[in-house]
């Protein structure tokens, strides 16, 4: 959560947001701080990407204002889903992409190899730089793009559904990955369908569909009225070793006749 | 052997070709891993239009094709945006051009230069123009792709985070497409307006078989389009064939070996099935804090 008085890095202010006449984000507020370490839940189509968007400063505002700090930083992590893996580029490649992106000669310098090899070896992927990226295990291919963002050196991390695709074992490692660099001081965000890893691994949640329904600690925002008014369903919080679980509610079959 | 160097227009037609084909082949990079191979073979037949039309106006050749094509991209992607989708887009702008240019060949014939050139190639006939075009060119398109590598490359694999990064992926796209309109236009001359395409796409795609990374992927096209150009009109002469054909059937023969060499690579390193032994444990995920 945020610290009281910590200034903000990006903060939405009654935030629209529209694809042609489509309106996809309506009236959001959302403040990014330091100290911030939240998970966005919601359905698909609830806009949770498109705050991710308005947050990096890729996607304007249809009404509302958006107020980063100047000169602010941020790493994105793409859906892994969205990466095209017939794409002919090995690791380190990948890696070096964000940081040289807006340089005017071809080559990365010394210290761009070094802080990548740093940064590739930190995630527990070090040696694997002459790797084709599809040749990874799953896990391997997240942190390649995590590794990707951290060589932007950023202030604020935004990731869209790091644990989607991933089996159990890798979205556990991701989940407490990003809590190491969290606990190292970078703020982060991350939009996921996962509702229990969210309670268990995350200090602040917030649910939207369009909409921000609410933004909490897990214990506080994890309630059946507020999965039901993002969700659009039947929901059960159960609590198992002091942390909330989401579980579908049973199907209650309506007598006729 | 030697024979054909003898004469200034095979030397001539043999600098153009090989360096034309080294152009076709890096720019091909980018227009192979991003898809746009149709729109590749699609501006070819709309800078026709453009040509047909400079010549009726009276206008250099250069210039007019040149805006023809540019203005044929960006009319492709205006319309792509609506409801038909740019693979319609592309069929529609450009064959209208290139019926255009048809039309306006036939009532007006082309005073200035020859049609059957632009349509099927001529690379013996090419003019000091022709030359100092491709070198022209050759050289913007080196600047652009050395200055730009790693914007267009970032550009090509994730525009989405590349424009979270910083990278004006809008003005990154409108210069790739720039430099391939002009790649095609002072390429229709020396392999032809239908045969400019695979000039483009198959160095490319040969050099995706060989290869995992990007920056040896466009050494290789480029190595590959040159060779292609050079074997070929050297081939032309000595079987008599048309050089734009023996150009484009060098360049398909060398990705039939790297298709038969990716091939018999990917056989040796598939790996053998692991024998199965009943007696294996079920893996445990592991839980820690992780509530299911």
């Amino acid at each position: 959560m945020s610290g009281p008085g910590e200034s903000p890095l990006v903060a939405l202010d009654r935030v629209s947001a529209s694809y042609g006449a489509q309106r996809v984000l309506d009236d959001v507020s959302l403040t990014v701080t330091s100290g911030t370490f939240l998970g966005i839940v919601g359905p698909s189509g609830a806009g949770k990407t498109t705050l991710l968007h308005l947050l990096a400063g890729s996607l304007g505002p249809t009404a509302g204002r958006v107020a980063r700090r100047p000169g602010l930083s941020v790493g994105y992590v793409p859906q892994i889903q969205t990466v095209d893996w017939k794409f002919p580029v090995t690791v380190t490649e990948c890696v070096l992409m964000a940081r040289t992106a807006k340089r005017w000669v071809p080559w990365p310098t010394g210290e761009d190899r070094r802080r990548a090899e740093a940064v590739l070896a930190q995630l527990g992927i070090g040696g694997l730089g002459d790797r084709h990226i599809r040749e990874l295990s799953g896990g391997q291919q997240q942190r390649v793009f995590l590794a990707r963002a951290l060589l932007q050196e950023p202030r604020v991390l935004l990731l869209d559904e790091p644990t989607s695709g991933v089996d159990l074992r890798t979205r556990h490692e991701v989940m407490h990955l990003l809590g190491d660099l969290h606990a190292d001081g970078l703020a982060i965000v991350i939009t996921t369908h996962d509702l229990n890893g969210v309670a268990s691994h995350l200090p602040d949640v917030a649910f939207l569909n369009r909409r921000l329904i609410a933004r909490g600690t897990p214990g506080e925002v994890l309630t059946p009225l507020n999965l039901e008014a993002t969700y659009g369903a039947e929901m059960e919080v159960l609590v198992h070793a002091g942390l909330p679980v989401v579980v579908p509610a049973p199907l209650r079959l309506k007598r006729t006749g | 052997m030697f024979d054909p160097f003898a004469y200034e227009f095979f030397r001539n037609g043999l600098f153009v070709a090989t360096l034309a084909g080294a152009l076709c082949g890096a720019v091909g990079c980018y227009v192979v891993l991003r898809t746009l191979s149709y729109i590749g073979h699609g501006l070819s037949h709309a800078v026709f239009g453009g040509f047909a039309v400079s010549s009726v106006i009276g206008i250099n050749y250069f210039i007019g094709a040149g805006l023809w094509g540019l203005g044929s991209a960006l009319l492709i992607g205006r319309v792509g945006r609506r409801r038909i989708g740019s693979d319609a887009a592309i069929a529609i702008v450009t064959t209208a051009s290139f019926a255009l240019g048809l039309a306006l060949v036939d009532v007006y014939g082309t005073p200035s230069t020859n049609a059957d050139a632009a349509l099927f190639g001529n690379v013996l006939g090419v003019t000091t123009a022709d030359i100092v075009g491709v070198v022209v060119v050759s050289v913007f398109t080196g600047v652009v792709l050395f200055l730009r590598y790693r914007a267009l490359l970032f550009a090509s694999f994730d525009p989405e985070v590349a424009k979270v990064s910083g990278v004006n992926t809008g003005r990154v796209d409108a210069l790739l497409m720039v430099v391939l309109t002009l790649a095609v236009m002072v390429s229709m001359n020396i392999m032809g307006v239908t045969l400019v395409a695979a000039a483009i796409v198959v160095p490319a795609a040969a050099a995706r078989m060989l290869t995992q990374s990007f920056t040896r992927m466009l050494a290789l096209a480029t190595t590959i389009g040159a060779v292609s150009g050079f074997v070929g009109m050297n081939a032309s002469y000595h079987l008599d064939v048309a050089s734009g054909p023996t150009i484009v059937l060098t360049s398909v023969a060398v990705f039939a070996v790297a298709y038969v060499v990716e091939t018999v690579r990917n056989h040796r390193l598939r790996p053998t099935p692991e024998p199965i032994t009943p007696d294996v444990a079920p893996s445990v995920q592991p839980v820690g804090d992780l509530v299911i």
